[in-house]
């Protein structure tokens, strides 16, 4: 009777907390290993090679071109994602609209702004005045209330806006489109038999669990915006990476200042990154924040002597 | 005055025809329970009730006014957008899969239909919504998201919802098919009780016995069409169809 055999004899045993010894991975010490020395070495390079130049880094770091041209790239980026989004919202629900006209008109946004290159659309809006060399504002085939110029409206700056907005729109809207597929039917009907309108629908109901799916690929996007308006520089405009390479267009200390823009940009980005933590959370106000990186590296590596300890 | 009536409802998707012409009523205060196989159409027919379907023949009235359309002389008019949400508002209705919105809690579940359907003041919807999870035995849940919710928690919280807007008529579709058999008996709870409250009730249901002991009448579908209604119990004790007996043989 091996029922009666276990409890018997070694009652105790099976009856107490199971303290077994945890297997043990020494491949993942070597690992770790291998990568910390790597590192190590890099570090160490990074500190001993004198051509990096950390002192022209640490002179141009908050030189005020640099600064000027890091505002440029953040007001480039917030500009054009906040339009962009907006963009993207409002195409994304033509989109799934039923009325043909509109659905289609929104794919053909979508088909042109992602089928052409960003750096010929920036081109284009800034020669705009050659197609349109006037701009009237009034009514449609009646009369108008203003005439402006194309070349004093669409400034370098306007025209940069124009090119990162439109073409960031057009990625937004499928985006968008995608959080708005994700959320199940149920949610639609329990909404419709609530008595709610398709506009409240989407406002209270689809969007805010929409979000969940959009913020991440949008904070990636907005990631790819700060880095892609450096794009603006052909229109001569000095954000960050072209008021550094007036820099070194002068004093030839050309690593250096890549790197001073590095690492403006890799700052920026960090803090995206974090905002966009904070906005996930906001979003998903039923969900437990994960484990922390200590905690996980605790659990990864030194689980045998935390158990062991107790 | 019946509460409920369909004349001659018919349903098909494309060349599929769902209902085949159902006549039905039910009266005010009145439990209606719907049995079948599935695919029988009774699911199809509750959802025509509140126009989350639209239905292709016939006529369906509750409390008097026509669902979905405006009938004058020979000519029917689609109603506008907002006279059918005004009609879905009137109707409460509680899905199988609970469908509730998880990024709000219980308690803004409840409070979000009459605050922006009814504009009722956010505090005298709270007020409700909270006596009205009280009485489903949730009064300890206001604050807690679905998903720490169990399933019969959730489906409490559901008609809880679907209560929070006063409406005339509840409808519910197949509202324990997706419970745990041990939770199945909270959620007929609430149901008996709110049926006893006199609420008007189309029920989609699997529980033969909470047909019988709550319904007042059975309605047995079978392809589209009624086969047989009557009182439950009598149905149920002597089906006179052989369809009928060949599903409940099944079920009982």
């Amino acid at each position: 009777m091996p029922d009666g055999m276990a409890t018997d004899t070694r009652g105790a045993v099976v009856t107490a907390d199971i303290k077994a010894i945890p297997v043990r991975r020494p491949w993942r010490w070597v690992a770790t290993g291998i990568v910390l020395v790597l590192l190590g070495l890099l570090l160490l390079s990074m500190v001993t090679n004198p051509r990096y130049r950390w002192e022209i880094v640490a002179r141009y770091l908050f030189d005020g071109t640099v600064l000027h041209g890091l505002l440029l790239t953040l007001e480039f980026t917030a500009i054009a994602m906040a339009i962009g989004i907006v963009l993207g919202v409002v195409f994304a629900v033509m989109r799934g609209s039923a009325n043909p006209v509109l659905s289609w008109t929104a794919a053909g946004y979508i088909w042109f702004f992602r089928g052409t290159p960003l750096l010929v659309q920036l081109i284009f809006w800034f020669n705009l005045s050659a197609l349109y060399p006037r701009i009237d504002i009034g009514v449609p085939f009646g009369p108008t209330f203003l005439s402006l110029d194309a070349n004093t409206l669409i400034t370098p700056f306007i025209a940069g806006i124009l090119g990162l907005a439109l073409n960031e729109g057009a990625y937004m809207a499928e985006i968008v489109r995608a959080g708005i597929m994700s959320i199940p039917r149920g949610q639609l009907e329990a909404a419709s038999s609530l008595g709610m309108s398709k506009a409240m629908t989407m406002r209270k109901i689809i969007l805010p669990q929409a979000m969940r799916v959009i913020i991440p690929p949008t904070g990636n996007n907005a990631i790819a915006m700060l880095k892609t308006s450096s794009l603006v520089s052909v229109l001569a405009i000095p954000e960050l990476l072209y008021s550094v390479q007036i820099i070194y267009g002068r004093n030839f200390q050309t690593i250096p200042l890549l790197l001073v823009a590095s690492i403006w940009y890799l700052l920026a980005t960090s803090i995206l990154t974090a905002v966009q933590t904070r906005i996930e959370r906001y979003f998903s106000p039923d969900r437990d924040p994960g484990l922390s990186f200590g905690a996980r590296l605790r659990r990864n590596l030194l689980s045998r002597r935390h158990k062991e300890a107790r | 005055m019946a509460l409920v009536r369909a004349e001659g409802v018919h349903k098909s998707y494309g060349r599929h025809e769902v209902l085949k012409g159902i006549d039905l009523t039910v009266e005010e205060g009145q439990v209606l329970c719907l049995v079948g196989p599935s695919g029988s159409g009774k699911s199809t027919l509750l959802r025509c009730v509140n126009h989350l379907e639209t239905i292709n023949r016939g006529r369906l009235w509750v409390d008097g006014e026509l669902i979905g359309y405006r009938q004058s002389g020979d000519l029917l008019y689609e109603l506008p957008d907002k006279e059918v949400c005004r009609q879905r508002a009137r109707i409460g209705m509680v899905f199988q899969s609970f469908n509730l919105f998880p990024h709000y809690t219980a308690l803004e579940n409840v409070v979000l239909g009459p605050c922006l359907v009814n504009k009722e003041p956010r505090a005298q919807a709270v007020a409700h919504a909270e006596e009205l999870l009280r009485r489903v035995g949730l009064g300890d849940k206001l604050h807690s998201y679905p998903t720490r919710l169990s399933g019969g928690q959730q489906q409490r919280v559901a008609i809880a919802r679907a209560l929070a807007m006063r409406p005339k008529l509840m409808l519910f579709d197949e509202p324990t098919s997706a419970l745990d058999p041990e939770l199945v008996g909270e959620v007929l709870d609430v149901m008996r009780q709110l049926a006893r409250d006199g609420m008007t009730m189309i029920v989609v249901t699997h529980e033969m016995g909470f047909a019988r002991e709550v319904g007042d009448t059975l309605v047995f579908m079978d392809d589209g069409v009624i086969v047989e209604s009557g009182d439950p119990r009598e149905v149920l004790a002597r089906p006179r169809h052989q369809r009928t007996q060949a599903f409940l043989s099944k079920v009982l």
